[in-house]
């Protein structure tokens, strides 16, 4: 069958960022980009799906910017067969980006279609949901094990008070939590070879898709700074200070 | 203006982040309805209708809404939300799944994890793992809208005495089937709800070493986290984990044993009003946020405190 894995160019994870001067947003200038980390776990599952033969071919696609091709190619070079950008250039809400790959899923007709759970940058974990609302299919959310059996694929997902499976009816939408595996590494003769593997670009307008959104940022601003605190020198200097000055237990 | 509210329950009983859920509503104002659906949830529809300052109560029990399968209850939602201005729902697990199906299939963009009301219209909402606060305005005609239950303090779970009202609408979309779950047993408090918690990082060495923070956490009455580190080394389950990724708290005491404080981590906990570390690297960037920092050896420490507390 025909996977479908979604990734996402973010803000590497290990980046500290910074709130712009004018409270427009991040100060993303010159910051280390990487592929979001659910998303290298979403293409890593796929792989592995067609290592055990589940999978034939394996589509990645991106929607954003132009310089996304950069994490199309590594998933290129992780393993994925061929790769589709929407080149979109603002920032998108994730109703837009749902939309845009509902026009991909249409075209490609996969049977499963792979996203990461959130994204680091906007924490929003929906897009994946809202591709299975526009698509009509099911959603194995927060997976941390999938394993497809004839028509249907089970997934365990992780939920609040523990693990719970569902079976769903392909084609169905699965999104990423972080125990579902552990991602490799591109090997340099992969990302050579990841090179010539196709890429192909769309506009939005192409796929007939409005990126209008209902939401408006108005302002981003830094988070109120803890007040510095103190290093105590004993554990029972600790329990005094907790009793009496700081009076929580 | 009226806000819809979708409860989570567990065993019977309406879950806590209900409540948190129906404070965020109240600010927003106007008259506030609590839909429950499930299977067999006379029970939770009772607890329901005595939460403090609620107008309503609706109930949609049918067997299709058992386990809260988003394929079945989105469509229920999406049919009763639009008499609505706003649909809420906690930040929970079952909410994060069924509320964007919800978003989508109205034609409007949602709003996650809110922290604060501004306005009926404008919600403030941590971006980046907690390093960037937003403040967005929605224009949707229906506000969908996920709130972070530690951003507001729970309404009274008495004291009302609300109409209950049953909903008849059945919708089995027929794509998706609960199959099984393991749900972790444990006596101590719930970790998003608990006053005081104790949390474990890769420091701890192993899942045995988690009896000294279970020995702790007994005696403070507090609930047992972890950091990722300590879950992906399998020293305990994921649901005990704080963070970005897991879950969000924001206590009166957190105390950090053996955790470095990665972003990640932190975008977990710095909420708390007092944090605590407790590690045997003075470089570690928890020490950062935390109030009171002990340079120790969290082996001797931890027994140490115990004893004292």
């Amino acid at each position: 069958m025909k996977v479908l894995v979604a990734v996402k160019r973010v803000v590497d994870y290990n980046v500290k960022v910074r709130v712009k001067a004018d409270n427009s947003g991040v100060d993303l200038a010159n910051v280390k980009m990487s592929m979001n980390p659910f998303c290298e776990i979403a293409v890593e599952e796929a792989v592995r799906l067609k290592e055990k033969g589940v999978a034939s071919e394996i589509v990645v696609v991106s929607v954003g910017p132009a310089t996304a091709q950069e994490q199309l190619r590594t998933a290129l070079a992780l393993g994925a067969d061929r790769a589709i950008l929407v080149e979109a250039a603002d920032e998108l809400n994730s109703l837009a980006v749902a939309k845009a790959l509902k026009a991909v899923v249409d075209k490609e007709q996969p049977q499963l279609v792979v996203l990461g759970k959130q994204a680091i940058d906007s924490d929003n974990n929906q897009t994946g949901q809202m591709l299975a609302a526009l698509t009509g299919f099911a959603q194995g959310t927060f997976a941390s094990k999938v394993e497809v059996a004839g028509d249907k694929v089970n997934v365990t997902r992780e939920i609040d008070g523990g693990l719970q499976t569902v079976a769903l009816n392909l084609p169905a939408i699965v999104t990423t939590d972080l125990r579902l595996n552990e991602p490799r590494y591109a090997s340099l003769p992969n990302i050579m070879k990841a090179k010539k593997k196709p890429l192909e670009t769309v506009t939005p307008d192409a796929l007939g898709v409005s990126l209008a959104s209902t939401n408006k940022t108005l302002k981003v601003e830094a988070p109120a700074a803890r007040s510095a605190g103190i290093k105590v020198k004993s554990v029972a200097e600790l329990v005094e200070k907790l009793k009496n000055e700081a009076k929580v237990i | 203006m009226t806000i819809l509210v979708v409860a989570e329950h567990e065993n019977g009983a309406v879950a806590p982040a209900t409540l948190n859920t129906v404070a965020a509503a109240a600010k927003i104002g106007g008259d506030i309805h609590v839909l429950v659906a499930g299977q067999n949830v006379g029970g939770v529809a009772e607890s329901a209708a005595k939460i403090a300052g609620i107008a309503k109560v609706l109930v949609a029990d049918n067997a299709a809404y058992a386990h809260a399968l988003p394929e079945n209850v989105a469509p229920l939602v999406v049919e009763l939300a639009k008499g609505y201005s706003h649909v809420l729902a906690p930040a929970t697990t079952n909410g994060k799944n069924i509320l964007p199906r919800v978003a989508a299939l109205l034609d409007v963009d949602q709003i996650s994890e809110i922290i604060s009301v501004e306005s009926a219209d404008t919600f403030k909402r941590p971006i980046y793992a907690g390093n960037a606060i937003a403040t967005v305005q929605s224009s949707a005609a229906v506000k969908v809208i996920t709130v972070r239950t530690t951003g507001f303090d729970a309404v009274a779970a008495e004291g009302g005495s609300a109409a209950v009202e049953t909903v008849a609408a059945a919708h089995d979309a027929g794509k998706s089937a609960f199959v099984g779950e393991e749900l972790a047993k444990s006596d101590r408090p719930e970790l998003t709800a608990a006053k005081i918690v104790v949390s474990g990082g890769r420091g701890m060495g192993n899942g045995d070493n988690f009896k000294h923070l279970y020995a702790l956490a007994d005696k403070l009455g507090a609930a047992v986290g972890a950091s990722r580190a300590a879950v992906d080394a399998g020293f305990v389950p994921n649901d005990m984990q704080v963070g970005q990724t897991g879950k969000i708290v924001a206590p009166q005491l957190y105390i950090a044993v053996g955790i470095s404080g990665a972003i990640q981590h932190l975008a977990g906990m710095k909420d708390s009003k007092v944090i605590v570390a407790i590690n045997k690297d003075e470089e570690a960037p928890i020490f950062q946020v935390a109030d009171y920092g002990l340079v120790a050896d969290l082996f001797e420490a931890v027994p140490e405190l115990e004893k004292l507390v």
